[in-house]
């Protein structure tokens, strides 16, 4: 009977090899997720959240919810809304525009692969200042300095755009290849034909994927500018709210839903058209 | 065409080049480059070969200054290459063309405009922006690209092309800047036997039909010894072999290369 005895060579075999480990513990992670854990219950605790208070909660937005239907269709709040709506669309657009037309410049000032080192650091510098604050803090900045209305909020949306699209072209321009641009730079071409010819065919098509995708988040945050006095949607809802006009809150929230998706659609073509 | 009016020794001077004691050390004390010398008359096809890593691909881009020599002059319509920088550096760089092992095309620009990329040391910057390139320019490119076998392939995307075909490209790209003097560096390396044999017929005859000295790095001994009027060995950094190919012994290779096993 040879079997048996094969059995006990592979047992021998298998005692006298090191001991082998797939998927050893990773007792960092497993800690870290423990203290995680810990924290979110301890949290919790001091912040006063428990079950009770869940229930209230959910008891007061019935009531709220209750309240919103059905939403207000009456002709001065649609007129209302229309108004809002127009002016958080310009903004959001003229914010966009103004942002991609800056940020390419910027962005190419920091690409550290084309620019010296000392204009891509204070390059760099600005776009982190532009994307430090959150562009609800930047608007409430600029109502305070140039006052309430659409300018505050286009500024501060240009902001917004700026540290976004600027920060992209900067890392889409570092990770292009710079075969190309040796070839351009060889024939003898000025600097801004070797970005005429060279960086931009390899950054654009990228680039109109980031700038439909910051109209699409400028079409978002133009409501909520509006809501710290820059104008627009923001403004109206803000009112409805302070008015306790819940049906209105529901038409206007509709509006915007429906706006941010049909930008959503619109951005989407424009990334596949150019992709 | 201004070349073909004047008279033929002004065409000389304008087309040859002499390297002198040109040194290259991209970290202090480990030369790349080490006092090459050379002197290259007006026209015909020569050859560097030698391993990798000795410096030929470094010697040919110290050329058009797409590296920075350390030392040395590099004498060329006139003017020593190293001395220059900006405008004046652009403005000769135009009569220099350059064809590249990987193509270096710009891969989502169409073919013609790739070739019009050779045109970018001429035309003011707008000109490029709006691809308002000059008739006569456009003209030409389309010459080229029928002289290259890519008559029909004109607005395709460079991305779509064949490695082949991207290299027949290149080869245009740089006969479109009319150049003086053509430098390729290791064009066949990325190509199978039989294209390597097509583009380098393409290079010897375009380079022989215009009368422009061409200098041709290449792992290819063979194909060296078939296409160069001229050959140069290079090992370690230094020029070791200069002569006609019928000269290039085994010896010579064994100086070159080193190793002998590979010879049989």
């Amino acid at each position: 009977m040879s079997a048996p005895h094969d059995d006990t060579n592979l047992g021998i075999a298998a005692l006298a090899a090191p001991q082998r480990v797939a998927f050893p513990p990773n007792w960092p992670a497993r800690i870290g997720l423990l203290v995680l854990a810990l924290y979110v219950a301890y949290a919790s605790t001091i912040l006063d959240i428990t079950w009770a208070r869940f229930i209230i909660g959910l008891d007061h937005g019935a009531k709220f919810l209750s309240r919103m239907f059905p939403p207000d269709f009456s002709a001065d709040k649609l007129s209302l809304l229309y108004v809002g709506m127009t002016e958080s669309l310009q903004i959001a657009i003229i914010a966009t525009v103004v942002g991609v037309l800056l940020s390419l410049p910027l962005g190419l000032a920091a690409a550290r692969n084309l620019a010296p080192p000392p204009l891509a650091w204070s390059a760099r510098a600005l776009i982190a200042l532009f994307r430090s604050l959150h562009p609800v803090i930047v608007a409430i900045l600029f109502v305070k300095s140039v006052g309430f209305g659409a300018l505050a909020g286009i500024l501060a949306l240009i902001v917004a755009s700026l540290g976004f699209l600027s920060k992209l072209v900067a890392e889409s321009v570092e990770e292009m290849s710079m075969k190309p641009l040796e070839a351009v730079r060889a024939a003898g071409a000025p600097f801004l034909s070797v970005v005429t010819m060279g960086v931009l065919p390899q950054v654009i098509p990228r680039f109109i994927g980031f700038a439909a995708y910051q109209l699409d988040s400028n079409l978002r945050n133009s409501a909520l500018v509006g809501i710290v006095g820059g104008g627009g949607i923001g403004a109206t809802l803000l009112t409805a709210f302070q008015r306790f006009d819940y049906d209105f809150v529901l038409t206007i929230v509709l509006a915007i839903i429906a706006i941010v998706m049909v930008g959503e659609i619109v951005s989407g073509w424009m990334r596949r058209m150019f992709q | 065409m201004a070349t073909a009016t004047q008279a033929p020794d002004a065409r000389k001077r304008e087309r040859s080049l002499i390297i002198n004691k040109l040194c290259k050390e991209y970290r202090a004390g480990q030369p790349v480059l080490r006092d090459v010398s050379l002197e290259i008359e007006s026209r015909g096809l020569i050859a560097i070969i030698g391993p990798s890593g000795t410096g030929k691909s470094t010697l040919i881009r110290c050329i058009n200054r797409l590296v920075e020599p350390t030392s040395g002059e590099i004498l060329f319509r006139g003017r020593d290459m190293v001395a220059l920088s900006g405008p004046e550096l652009r403005t000769i760089r135009r009569h220099i063309g350059m064809i590249f092992q990987e193509y270096n095309l710009v891969e989502r620009l169409s073919v013609i405009e790739n070739v019009l990329c050779g045109r970018l040391g001429y035309v003011p910057v707008w000109r490029a922006w709006l691809r308002k390139f000059r008739a006569a320019d456009i003209e030409h490119a389309f010459q080229l690209l029928d002289a290259v076998g890519l008559g029909d392939f004109a607005n395709q995307r460079a991305d779509q092309l064949s490695g082949g075909q991207r290299q027949r490209v290149g080869i245009a790209r740089a006969l479109m800047q009319e150049p003086d003097l053509v430098l390729a560096d290791e064009p066949t390396s990325s190509l199978d036997p039989k294209t390597s044999v097509e583009i380098m017929e393409l290079i010897a005859s375009r380079a022989a039909e215009r009368k422009i000295p061409t200098i041709v790095n290449m792992h290819n001994v063979d194909l060296a010894r078939r296409f160069a009027d001229r050959i140069i060995g290079m090992s370690k950094g230094a020029i070791v072999f200069d002569g006609p190919p019928l000269a290039l012994k085994d010896s010579h290779l064994l100086e070159i290369y080193g190793g002998e096993g590979w010879l049989e």
